[in-house]
């Protein structure tokens, strides 16, 4: 097998593909018609099927951001994208209710393993569809909300209406209009006042069909002082043809509470990764974005946190890994709209093999927002000369007393440091896969162990056969 | 002058760990080392002094493997294994260790970590169980007066110079080589982490050959070193037992210049 074969097939681990057995699958194409099917079949009340549509007529006026990557943008056929696929009859509980081989492929990604060892909750998406959710009995019984967002919708209605949108309105970009015309799946969080999740709870979402578009949509709200972990992993096979993944993630953290969202971003390299993640954050609250790019062809996501009361603190720790023919464009956006907020940034990159990794971040100080502390810190490495790494910071202060520090560098592996670990009996490649493990710890040692091993295992097995 | 053994030596095995003959060496086009010849057995101690310059470092270096030199004549055999056959992580596994006198910071890898993944990487045949290299490391740290938070730490990121050294040789004690070489690893440190570096390796020369570069006497009141050679613009110009060292000390080096002799 040539290197290039080796590199898009075999070292991506969860390359695998079952078979597709759809229930329900609907043509390819966009149209106002499949918005209004996909409600339709999901029996939704008026107020969503008006808002999906209107998010439609949104997306098919708005332009395609013509910054990131355009190039690859308008790459995207739209009407090559199945809008929606249903591989179950529903979300199951028990996982031998789960389709067999839906269940053997979360097993191939040691999902229910997970489950009982250290998570308090799971939901799998499969496609379209949530095929599994759970969650433990003692979190359930101190009023804890752990569903799919389309069980949220129906058993939750007050709640959804009331957030839906309100974070991320469907007119805030052409893909979060696109996610709110054909969403499907995601989940659904509430964790009422008081209570602390000590086990994360984790999202997995998995791509199996060709030319497939998944849109989940997530709502997470941490009532005043409850905490919350919660994570996302994503996987999909490789296919020639591309796949997109349009997401919109909402986080509501009320006062004094504290959530943490973490994401491990391991599309294959077909799969468009365009999402819109944001939180507003409460008196004295905290959200924390840990978000990790290592696979897709382009991502161009950048968590967002709304500081709207004083006190309130935003944390967002990202790392991309970008390989031959991807471009991660990641960052970060902060709005410091009350006084004595403060905000850290923190990103990574690493391009190999002509991979791109871009920057963008935005960091906003109204002018009502007094004492307020911004650091941003941005880090590349590149492994070698074909590759690149750009860095796009914008700072708008507009209050004098606020404190903003800012530092960015770019490196290279030198060969020095590589010589010293293969003295040490490590091989080139190991002794890069230690490098860059080391690069990324300060963001791997943000995750649970588990995750965190995986995701050096990971980043090691990249370094395989890359070095010649 | 070859052949000035300390009496407890008389009786080890002759064969060479180390063997090195009319070794030239060009870094950039310039030639550095000029026609070396050098023997090291177990359980010798050999001393490589010479002013800054004198190409001690640059021996060094060509021994583990460094991809800036160029052998140009010469040949090199570690037990009896032409070393231009082993690649720079091969010779770390066959036994070799380098004691850097500027070691690199490795920065998010923790010390334990990369302490039981290089054991793991070297000593494939009698490699320790976790708990057996606990204890291992808990014996070496405590010859060195290294304190179990420094495990946690980045490797050589933001340490003082003696920390640094106390690194490497706290990798040299739980690698177990069969060769150390120790570059400068005297250089900068306070009497207390001398003597502690001394220890350790004294610890190991029953076990290893030990080829230990310096400068300065200083190191060699706490290491006895069974032979001593003089290095000079690139060749070895004398050499002795544990006495040229104080000679040299009290001398300086010119007497040694060839146009001297």
């Amino acid at each position: 097998m040539s290197q290039d074969a080796r590199d898009a097939v075999g070292d991506y681990r969860y390359g695998f593909h079952d078979p597709e057995n759809a229930t329900i699958r609907f043509d390819f194409g966009l149209s106002e018609q499949v918005v209004r099917d996909i409600s339709e079949l999901k029996n939704e009340p008026q107020w969503m099927t008006d808002i999906r549509v209107k998010a439609f007529k949104h997306f098919i006026s708005r332009p395609m951001p013509d910054w990131g990557n355009s190039e690859m943008l308008n790459s995207i056929d739209f009407e090559k994208v199945c809008y929606y696929l249903k591989s179950s009859k529903g979300s199951e509980t028990d996982w031998d209710e789960v389709p067999e081989d839906i269940k053997n492929t979360f097993e191939r990604l040691g999902i229910p393993d997970a489950e009982q060892k250290w998570l308090g909750g799971v939901t799998a998406q499969y496609e379209s569809e949530v095929v599994y959710h759970s969650i433990r009995e003692d979190l359930e019984e101190q009023g804890v909300v752990f569903l799919d967002m389309d069980s949220g919708l129906r058993e939750y209605e007050d709640v959804v209406k009331e957030y839906f949108g309100s974070v991320v309105p469907y007119s805030d970009n052409k893909f979060s209009a696109l996610n709110t015309a054909v969403w499907s799946g995601g989940s659904f969080l509430i964790i009422p006042e008081g209570v602390h999740v000590e086990m994360p709870v984790q999202a997995y979402f998995r791509i199996n069909a060709k030319n497939m578009g998944q849109f989940e949509r997530t709502l997470i709200i941490a009532r005043p002082g409850s905490s919350v972990h919660y994570i996302e992993g994503c996987t999909a096979p490789t296919y020639s043809t591309d796949s997109l993944h349009s997401a919109v993630v909402e986080l509501i953290a009320e006062e004094g509470s504290h959530i943490r969202y973490s994401t491990v971003q391991n599309w294959s390299t077909n799969v468009y990764n365009l999402v819109t993640k944001r939180g507003v954050a409460y008196r004295n609250s905290t959200i924390e974005w840990v978000d990790g790019n290592i696979g897709s062809r382009l991502t161009m996501k950048y968590p967002a946190v709304i500081l709207k009361e004083e006190g309130a603190h935003a944390e967002v720790i990202s790392v991309a890994y970008s390989g031959e023919g991807q471009h991660q464009d990641a960052g970060s956006k902060v709005h410091h709209l009350a006084p004595n907020t403060t905000s850290r940034i923190l990103a990574k990159s690493i391009s190999k093999n002509g991979g791109r990794s871009s920057y963008r971040g935005l960091v906003k100080v109204s002018p009502k927002a007094h004492n307020c502390k911004v650091s941003v810190v941005c880090d590349a490495l590149l492994l070698d000369e074909d590759s690149r790494s750009d860095t796009y910071p914008t700072m708008e202060v507009s209050n004098q007393s606020c404190v903003v520090e800012h530092e960015a560098s770019v490196s290279k592996v030198s060969g020095e440091q590589l010589f010293y670990l293969m003295s040490r009996g490590h091989t080139e490649e190991q002794a890069m896969g230690m490098i860059i493990n080391g690069f990324f710890e300060p963001f791997t040692k943000e995750l649970p162990l588990e995750y965190a091993s995986e995701l050096n295992k990971l980043l090691e097995m990249e370094m395989e056969g890359s070095i010649g | 002058m070859k052949g000035i053994l300390a009496p407890h030596l008389e009786n080890m095995p002759t064969s060479c760990v180390l063997s090195i003959s009319d070794l030239h060496v060009s870094v950039e086009g310039t030639t550095v080392i000029k026609g070396l010849s050098l023997e090291i057995k177990k359980g010798e101690v050999h001393a490589l002094m010479g002013r800054n310059g004198a190409g001690k470092s640059t021996l060094a270096n060509v021994l583990m493997g460094h991809p800036s030199y160029e052998i140009t004549q010469g040949n090199i055999h570690f037990n009896g294994i032409p070393l231009d056959e082993l690649e720079v992580f091969e010779r770390a596994r066959a036994g070799m260790f380098l004691s850097f006198q500027y070691p690199q910071a490795i920065p998010g890898v923790q010390v334990g970590t990369f302490l039981r993944k290089s054991v793991q990487a070297v000593r494939k045949e009698d490699c320790p169980t976790n708990r057996e290299l606990r204890d291992e490391m808990k014996v070496a740290m405590k010859i060195l007066g290294v304190e179990n938070s420094f495990l946690g730490r980045y490797v050589n990121d933001g340490f003082s110079g003696g920390e640094k050294k106390r690194l490497e040789i706290l990798q040299m004690l739980l690698l177990k080589p069969k060769l150390a070489m120790l570059d400068e690893t005297d250089s900068g440190l306070d009497i207390d982490a001398l003597r502690m570096v001394a220890d350790g390796i004294n610890s190991i020369s029953d076990d290893a050959a030990c080829l230990v570069i310096t400068h300065y006497q200083r190191l060699l009141d706490h290491v006895k070193p069974s032979h001593v050679h003089v290095m000079i613009d690139g060749r070895i110009v004398k050499e002795g037992g544990p006495e040229l060292a104080i000679q040299v000390e009290d001398k300086g080096y010119d007497w040694l210049e060839p146009t001297n002799a």
